[in-house]
């Protein structure tokens, strides 16, 4: 059946549309077009990499105007020179490896550019072109007409440039030049040989090692050092500070050793330790460099915004430089910046960004329209009452309860283990000390020292970063993004959790929709198919994929009034579409459904109801998840679902209806206080406080490359049903750790035997510490493995 | 036997030189992005010089 889908975007087709060019389908002439474009410039191998690799091109006239304001496109530039402007831009169409061909080939359609490099990790491309020849508009269009549209957002706004933090890299770099000298340099005096060559130049080698050391001492360490000063100042015994402190004594023993020549040190040790650590950083640090955790309204808000001027020129104008009085014209599909007042006589708007709710409102002349809210279908006008940053949404934004991300004081689970290991390592050197200074005064500063340097929590600092790194990965791969690795420990810690209703557990993608009063013949079903053939508002749409096909019928007569319906005459019959109020046949004044009224020849027939749709698996997973933990159904709709889901949730599950994003907040706050560990799942931005003040704020997406509110974790709608098997997973995770550390401390234990009896070999600590690590670093990747594969 | 310091010498000066090498790669950014170079190595320049239409059908035909 491949012959079905569009050529280009992979698309079905339906039939009544197909464009044949070339011996190729289409669905579209966009996607038609896009072909015409690749082929007359060779570049069709566009299509050999990956099949149906597009995506059709959207109608953007106008939407880029602002790009004229050079003002506007100096911010979005990374560099700037007089014949060279560099440019990165985001694309979320960016997939698969066709995706970076033809990005990387734009010179070839648009002379001027001299370059373009694609990020695949970020989505991003990054084009060097000159702006004698070509400019940024130019671009844009020609990347949107090709089906890769930017996104060009307010957080693009002094993007500049952007430090990339690669301190990690070098010192792990240095850490491994190092440790891998000082290793060959220690090697003959493992062997222990008494040779005359050895013997001579042994003072030569121990030097050199002591100069290779110094790099890993001094720089990559550093970290160690900062992170234990800061948690000594804090009171807080972490582990950084057993850690800081075996690589101090280490360097400094080492040190006298070699200058009194009692031995070689164990410098090899201390740099392979380093190393190691780094790596677990390393692992550790898994970040989606495509999706980001620290959302605000800025990367949803435009950078620009049609202004028009008293004398009715338009002008594009910074978001930022909006104010009070000024007329703006808010197109098809553009986000509404600022509170302000409807001009035009009507407008439709889509809130679902700021309340999840999908279906648009609507509005009347005169009425206030506020930020957040994307107009659909025709341009409107609109007069501002607030500048950006007086605006409702961006006041919410800014206020303190939303912002203020509950104070992370939150120790992980290596730290809360140090608190007893530290005090433990520290009390058994001084006894073993005191032990010793009557027998020996030499081997107690022996034993004293070697005691500090084997039980140099190694393995312990390890087990974590290891086994959340790959928990982390595994989770990544199922579709559940962490923001970092505390958030596994938090999920297995949670014992409450609370769903947000509209978005969360329905979708807002399929509404089941059924129809209440007469039965509609099919001659009537064919009239009304082809009279909603006409109509896009999105009710509209979604009843025409739902009628059955039809033949099709010529409308004599098309009239859509805006936010009320459809008056049509088609086949001598008239038909009447629309709401309640449009229909005037009827008194029905309950808003709790969403409704579509059917009125043919003057006679009413009934409506069709649009129902949220639960998400699949919903009952499985409220059944699973209320064995374990206290369920809460938060909504800010009305109960008008309330027995529906009553009747379909576990009986323990609370429903709490009407709260809006303040309330939200403060219930999960209130939960807290009860000394609940909360878990917040949510979408849209009415969940956005609640997210931030839960312990674990999870927001649901139907799409990741689609901005979500700042969150701990984005999770693919798809997977909205394993949300138990998730949870399962993170206290498994848990569960390896403690046995993990159960295993690095047995191997303290055979290393503190020598170290207690004073027969510390530099050779012995050389084994025992990278045989520990790989000990560890095995078990945790098979044990986490293995419960993954687990249901 | 003077030699093994002159050995270990250049033995030391060879790892700083990649070590230092390691370093401007990473200054250079070449580790940010770890997955486009390895997708960007297999665009054969080529393929571009055929007609691209007897590729197209070749590539349709392999998909029925």
């Amino acid at each position: 059946m491949d012959t079905e889908n569009c050529f280009h975007c992979g698309n079905e087709i339906i039939k009544k549309d197909e464009i044949l060019f070339d011996e190729k389908k289409f669905c579209c002439n966009g996607c038609k077009t896009v072909y015409e474009i690749f082929s007359q410039n060779d570049l069709t191998c566009y299509y050999d990499f990956q099949a149906a690799p597009g995506a059709t091109p959207q109608d953007i006239q106008g939407k880029y105007d602002f790009l004229d304001n050079e003002e506007i496109v100096s911010k979005l530039l990374e560099f700037q020179e007089r014949t060279t402007h560099i440019v990165s831009l985001y694309i979320p169409h960016i997939h698969c490896s066709s995706c970076i061909w033809i990005l990387e080939n734009l010179q070839r359609l648009q002379p001027g550019i001299n370059a373009s490099q694609v990020n695949f990790g970020e989505k991003k491309v990054r084009v060097t072109f000159n702006p004698e020849q070509t400019s940024l508009k130019d671009i844009v269009y020609l990347l949107s007409s090709i089906g890769y549209e930017p996104y060009i957002s307010l957080e693009n706004f002094d993007e500049g440039k952007k430090k990339i933090d690669r301190s990690l890299i070098y010192k792990i770099g240095v850490a491994f030049f190092c440790f891998g000298n000082i290793m060959l340099l220690s090697f003959p005096e493992y062997f222990e040989v008494e040779e005359y060559w050895i013997d001579q130049y042994r003072g030569f080698f121990r030097w050199l090692i002591f100069g290779l050391s110094l790099p890993t001492f001094i720089y990559s360490a550093s970290g160690y050092y900062v992170s234990a000063w800061k948690s000594m100042k804090s009171g807080l015994l972490n582990i950084d500070i057993p850690i800081a402190l075996g690589i101090v004594v280490m360097f400094v023993r080492s040190t006298v050793d070699i200058i009194f020549d009692y031995g070689q040190g164990f410098f090899d040790s201390m740099a392979g330790l380093i190393f190691f650590m780094l790596l677990g950083k390393l692992f550790q640090k898994k970040t989606y460099d495509f999706l980001s955790f620290e959302r605000d309204y800025k990367s949803y808000f435009p950078i620009a915004i049609t202004k028009i001027l008293p004398n009715g020129e338009e002008e594009s104008v910074q978001v930022y430089d909006i104010e009070k009085g000024d007329r703006l014209l808010i197109r098809n599909q553009e986000l509404i910046p600022v509170d302000g007042i409807l001009i035009s006589e009507k407008a439709s708007i889509d809130y679902s960004f700021v309340t999840g709710e999908a279906v648009p409102i609507e509005k009347k002349s005169g009425d206030k329209v506020f930020a957040g809210g994307k107009q659909m279908g025709k341009v409107i006008e609109m007069e501002v009452l607030f500048s950006v940053s007086n605006s409702y949404l961006t006041q919410l934004w800014s206020n303190d309860v939303f912002q203020k991300r509950v104070e992370q004081q939150h120790k992980n689970i290596t730290d809360r283990i140090s608190r007893y290991f530290t005090p433990a390592l520290l009390a058994l050197s001084v006894v073993s000390f005191i032990y010793w200074v009557f027998i020996d005064v030499q081997t107690a500063f022996n034993v004293f020292t070697a005691i500090l340097i084997v039980a140099c929590p190694c393995a312990l600092a390890l087990t974590a970063p290891f086994t959340l790194g790959n928990v982390l990965r595994i989770l990544g791969n199922r579709k559940l993004y962490l923001k970092n690795a505390l958030v596994v420990e938090q999920l297995a810690k949670v014992d409450t959790i609370v769903f947000d209703k509209t978005g969360t557990i329905t979708t807002n993608k399929k509404t089941a929709i059924t129809y209440e009063g007469t039965e509609l013949n099919t001659s009537e079903l064919k009239l009304l198919k082809n009279v909603l053939r006409g109509s896009n508002h999105p009710l509209s749409r979604r009843l025409y994929e739902f009628i059955p096909n039809q033949e099709k019928l010529e409308t004599s007569s098309f009239e859509e009034i805006i936010g009320k319906g459809i008056f049509a005459e088609i086949d001598g019959n008239t038909i009447k579409l629309g709401s309640s109020q449009f229909l005037k046949t009827m008194t029905e004044n309950t808003h709790k459904k969403t409704k579509v009224h059917v009125e043919v020849n003057g006679v009413y027939k009934g409506s069709y109801v649009f129902n949220n749709q639960y998400r699949k698996g919903l009952e499985q997973l409220f059944d699973d998840l209320a064995k374990h933990y206290n369920l809460v159904v938060l909504s800010g709709d009305n109960d008008g679902e309330r027995s529906i889901l009553e009747k379909m949730l576990p009986a323990k599950t609370t429903l709490v209806f009407n709260q809006k994003p303040e309330q939200k907040l403060q219930y999960i706050e209130q939960l807290q206080n009860e000394g609940k560990n909360v878990m917040m799942v949510g979408d849209g931005l009415n969940d956005a406080g609640a997210l931030a003040q839960s312990n674990l704020g999870l927001s649901i997406s139907e799409n990741v490359n689609v901005f979500s509110p700042a969150c701990d974790g984005i999770l693919d709608a798809s997977q909205f049903d394993k949300i138990a098997f998730y949870m399962r997973y993170s206290k498994n995770a848990m569960k390896t750790i403690y046995m993990s550390f159960g295993l690095s401390l047995l191997y303290n234990v055979v290393g503190l035997s020598y170290a207690i009896t004073g027969k510390l070999d530099p050779i012995v600590a050389a084994i025992i510490m990278p045989l520990s690590t790989i000990t560890i670093v095995s078990f945790v990747t098979i044990m986490t493995n293995w419960y993954a594969s687990k249901k | 036997m003077s030699v093994i310091y002159l050995l270990i010498t250049i033995s030391i000066v060879v790892a700083i030189a990649f070590l230092v090498a390691f370093i401007k790669a990473v200054k250079s950014g070449q580790y940010d992005d770890d997955y486009t170079p390895s997708v960007r190595m297999l665009f054969d320049d080529e393929i571009v010089k055929e007609n691209p239409n007897k590729l197209i059908q070749t590539e349709k035909q392999k998909s029925i």
